[in-house]
């Protein structure tokens, strides 16, 4: 709760409003307590104020009853990464407010279900401030129902609104929104219960708090999950027609597609299996439309084979992978970005693709749009690599421009006269096929394999052949390399410890750089999105630097350099390249980033 | 706005047709299509062997079925009979081991306008593609899946395969195969095949037959068709070839191909076994499945463009 300041004494008796720019709120409770719908209204509320917001969430591995947080992190200004530390903790169990009061920064405020919390260490209260309150009670007497459990998230919502004093219109407005469609019935005992929760005094808070106005009013702004924008970002590059099985946190963009492409005309299937799925996708992009398939963790290695073929056949695919803790079933719902290696190398032979990670719930929307735009023009497949980190939180961004933003890639079956997919002489280098039920005039038709191929795509042996089809394969995507932008420094282009980052890593590594910037520490930071190939020009930025960190959530590996790090290790042997990586499951933490920086600099 | 690096205003639909486009041909103006047109790169079949049969009746299917060239749209897996669509001078697809029913459902599903011939082996349709086959099966997708089906594995030269019999000595079973063959009708009609057909190669008129049978049925049509491997299985066959003794024996005339249970217990019958279609029954196709659920779906949506459907739901998210 940074830059609190004047502090005003109201004269009703309620305690005293501090205004303050920021808040990290953490709810923790069990999963069927709703928690991720408070910080749903949250979030939500957040991006129409015109807040940024961000959140972090852990979801139970198991499906219910498992220990339960959302951790919603609302700001007046820029907000980078979910917050290290919680201003406030709400916590609806023993086991919640044992598990979790550590992450609360010294002096903050926990409060609690003192009809579930009772016992409270002493020294815990002179560390935080305790409000105890008998929510569940509170409940019940205010919706005037007998299901104790039920409501209580709508009603703690009500306690933070009057904590924070959020807009109560705009959250009657979302729970209207929120019940429309159901029994009126719902509606109206959500709202007394957020009534109950809103008019309690909080008479024993010591103060109680006021957002200071945003930096971006007036903006348009929109509010959803990373796995969301993503799949709606494949909508509006034009994707029609996707693949996949279920798998945890791969599976909230397939059950979206399937539920909206058929408003547009697609419909996306639910398969047998993960090979299944890539090969129907695989099929659906050779007839003529680039299609889609994901997966996350074994679901990607299951898929390699296929790739490869659509490597070998140069097919222009989408293949999200929404990254989790690995290997084998590892960690489900847990954040890694180690399959760095798999996106960019996975399977047999030389099998060049493009992969690319998006930082931010809004990048997800965009980069599904460049993966489409990329595997068209490159006729290649094309992996988003995406993780838990992002799948899974709620930010707001910028109304995009969606009239000039979505596309029509629909089939182009005109007939013409004669066409090598394959051919060598192509100026460009690059493969063009056509859909089946293009006529070709001369009557030549292609065919397209996994095995080695002529121009047309009959199989051939031929040593010469073979050495040219795969310069072909590994030249276009080094031409997409030299087309790609060379990523900006934030902050200064010099100084002595540059931070590279990728995928979900970016928040935190530039809240890092801010912070230390501001201690006086000359540390910069290089966020790299398109990771095979890589953009050139990266070595002059690293000239400029004494020390490369590349921040990465997974193992260092044998040789201490990580995923990403091993690869910018490859390819400009720099010994001042090292990593700094971490495999707990969790996003990183601003502390946890410098700390580390410090050792290594020591 | 976020800013593309790449855009889409520099691509043209399905990539850089550059090429000099020709006007499309109307039914009228179809010209037959000789074996010469048809056909493209010479097989890579052992002299003798079953799979030149089918070929040339789906050569002449095409012909007799007056197809446009552009239209036949042949895709297969891996294995020495899913080298097909390289000997067909059509769009093809030759894709990878065991995995050619979902490739072709893409196809299927994403384009209506075409039928598409899947061609593979006994070892591609019930050995490591076996889970496709039951659920490409059990969906009803539109297709029609030819079986060359040999009993052995002939391109990596002689192992057994899923259907090879009891007893029979392969390289990796030179003491003689242990494990009970699969029975390809039965486990069509278990898995909710639509159209089950079982013909030979040794009976071209009875094969193309089947095949035009196939491809007029709504759904996905199975067609077992027994293809001598001359090489490494001589003579599998010969009992269901009448110039070698063996019989040819029809599906009795009365025989009510919608009863599931009839169409089992017909499928019991191994050498020779009936030849002609065991089940055929009309059940609604996945193509058909999700045609409805999208045009119920545009109904609500009518004339409005993409980017206003996808904006009402962003609308709701501010």
């Amino acid at each position: 709760m940074s830059d609190t300041t004047t502090a005003t004494a109201p004269a009703d008796g309620t305690p005293q409003v501090s205004h303050i720019s920021e808040a990290v709120i953490r709810i923790a409770g069990n999963s069927q307590d709703g928690i991720q719908a408070i910080g749903g209204f949250l979030a939500r509320l957040a991006g129409r104020s015109e807040q940024e917001v961000m959140t972090f969430m852990t979801i139970p591995s198991t499906i219910s009853g498992g220990p339960s947080i959302f951790q919603v992190r609302i700001g007046s200004g820029e907000v980078l990464s979910a917050g290290d530390e919680a201003d406030m903790l709400l916590c609806f169990y023993q086991h919640s407010y044992e598990a979790h009061l550590g992450s609360l920064k010294p002096g903050g405020i926990v409060l609690y279900d003192s009809d579930h919390v009772s016992e409270i260490n002493p020294e815990n209260l002179s560390k935080y401030r305790h409000i105890g309150l008998p929510i569940s009670s509170l409940v019940v007497e205010a919706t005037g129902g007998t299901g104790r459990e039920k409501g209580k998230n709508v009603y703690s919502l009500g306690l933070i609104a009057k904590m924070f004093n959020l807009d109560v219109p705009k959250l009657h407005r979302l729970l209207g929104e929120r019940f429309a469609g159901k029994d009126p019935k719902v509606a109206e005992t959500a709202i007394a219960a957020f009534n109950g929760g809103y008019s309690h005094t909080l008479a024993t808070a010591a103060e109680l708090f006021k957002f200071k106005p945003g930096e971006n009013v007036g903006l348009n702004q929109i509010v959803m999950g990373g796995n969301e924008a993503l799949a709606y970002g494949l909508i509006a590059a034009g994707v029609r027609f996707g693949a996949g099985y279920p798998i945890t946190p791969w599976s909230d963009i397939m059950e979206l597609l399937r539920k909206e492409l058929p408003k547009y005309g697609g419909s996306f299937m639910q398969t047998e299996d993960e090979i299944a799925a890539v090969s129907m996708a695989i099929g659906a992009s050779w007839g003529g439309r680039v299609a889609v398939t994901g997966s996350s963790g074994p679901g990607i290695s299951l898929k390699t084979e296929a790739i490869g073929w659509a490597v070998m056949a140069e097919i222009p695919l989408v293949v999200v992978d929404v990254q989790r803790g690995g290997p084998s079933t590892g960690m489900p719902t847990n954040v890694e970005q180690s399959d760095l290696n798999i996106a960019c190398f996975g399977g047999h032979g030389d099998s060049p693709r493009v992969v690319i990670a998006p930082s931010s719930v809004e990048d997800c929307f965009y980069t599904a749009i460049e993966a489409v735009n990329i595997a068209r023009k490159y006729s290649t497949p094309v992996i988003i690599l995406t993780d838990q980190g992002i799948a899974s939180r709620i930010e707001a961004f910028p109304m995009p421009d969606l009239e000039k933003i979505c596309q029509d890639i629909s089939p182009d079956l005109t007939p013409v006269a004669d066409h090598k997919p394959y051919d060598l002489a192509a100026t460009d280098g690059i493969t063009r096929h056509l859909a089946p039920g293009t006529r070709v005039a001369s009557g030549k038709y292609p065919v397209v394999t996994g095995l080695e191929h002529d121009e047309l795509g009959h199989p051939t042996g031929s040593p010469k052949l073979h050495v040219q089809m795969t310069a072909k394969r590994r030249n276009k995507i080094k031409k997409l390399g030299a087309d790609l932008p060379t990523p900006d420094v934030f902050g200064p282009p010099e100084g002595q410890v540059l931070l590279v980052s990728w995928g979900s890593s970016k928040g935190p590594v530039q809240e890092a750089v801010k912070q230390a910037r501001a201690a006086g520490d000359a540390i910069s930071g290089l966020h790299i999105k398109y990771i095979n190939p890589l953009p050139n020009g990266l070595e002059k930025i690293f000239e400029a630097f004494s020390h490369v960190f590349v921040v990465e959530l997974n193992d260092e590996g044998f040789y201490g350099y990580g995923q990403l790090g091993a690869v910018l290790r490859a390819r400009y042997c720099d010994p001042k390249i090292r990593g700094l990586n971490k495999v707990d499951g969790l996003t990183w933490k601003i502390r946890e980033i410098l700390d580390r920086v410090k050792a290594m600099t020591k | 706005m976020t800013a593309l690096s790449f855009p889409s205003e520099t691509l043209t639909r399905t990539g850089n047709l550059n090429l000099v486009p020709v006007p499309p041909l109307s039914d009228a103006d179809r010209k037959g299509l000789t074996k010469k047109e048809v056909a493209a790169d010479h097989p890579t079949w052992c002299p003798g062997c079953g799979d030149f049969s089918v070929l040339a009746l789906y050569f002449k299917l095409i012909e007799k079925r007056k197809m446009h060239h552009e239209k036949i749209t042949t895709v297969a897996g891996i294995g020495c009979s899913s080298r097909f669509p390289y000997f067909v001078q059509a769009h093809g697809a030759h894709f990878i081991h065991g995995r050619a029913l979902p490739f072709a459902s893409g196809v299927s599903l994403s384009r209506p306008d075409l039928h598409v011939f899947v061609f593979g082996g006994d070892g591609d349709a019930f050995s490591i593609g076996g889970n496709h086959f039951t659920h490409t099966a059990r969906k009803n997708v539109k297709l029609t899946y030819c079986v060359m089906d040999n009993w052995v594995y002939g391109l990596t030269k002689n192992q057994t395969s899923p259907t090879s019999p009891l007893g029979y000595k392969s390289k990796t079973d030179v003491w003689g195969s242990g494990d009970r063959p699969i029975n390809p009708m039965k486990q069509a009609i278990a898995a909710g095949a639509t159209f089950v057909a079982r013909t030979t190669h040794t009976n071209p008129n009875h094969v193309l037959q089947m095949m035009e049978a196939a491809m007029d049925h709504d759904g996905f049509s199975f067609i077992e068709c027994l293809s001598e491997c001359t090489e490494f299985y001589p003579g599998a066959f010969d009992g269901t070839n009448p110039r070698k003794g063996g019989q040819f024996p029809l599906v009795p005339a009365d025989h009510d191909v919608t009863d599931e249970y009839a169409a089992y217990k017909l499928a019991e019958e191994l050498m020779p076994g009936k030849f002609g279609i065991l089940y055929k029954v009309n059940r609604p196709t996945k193509n058909a499945n999700e045609a409805k659920i999208v045009s119920t779906n545009r109904e609500k949506f009518a004339a409005l463009p993409d980017w206003q459907i996808l904006q009402k739901n962003f609308d709701r998210m501010k």
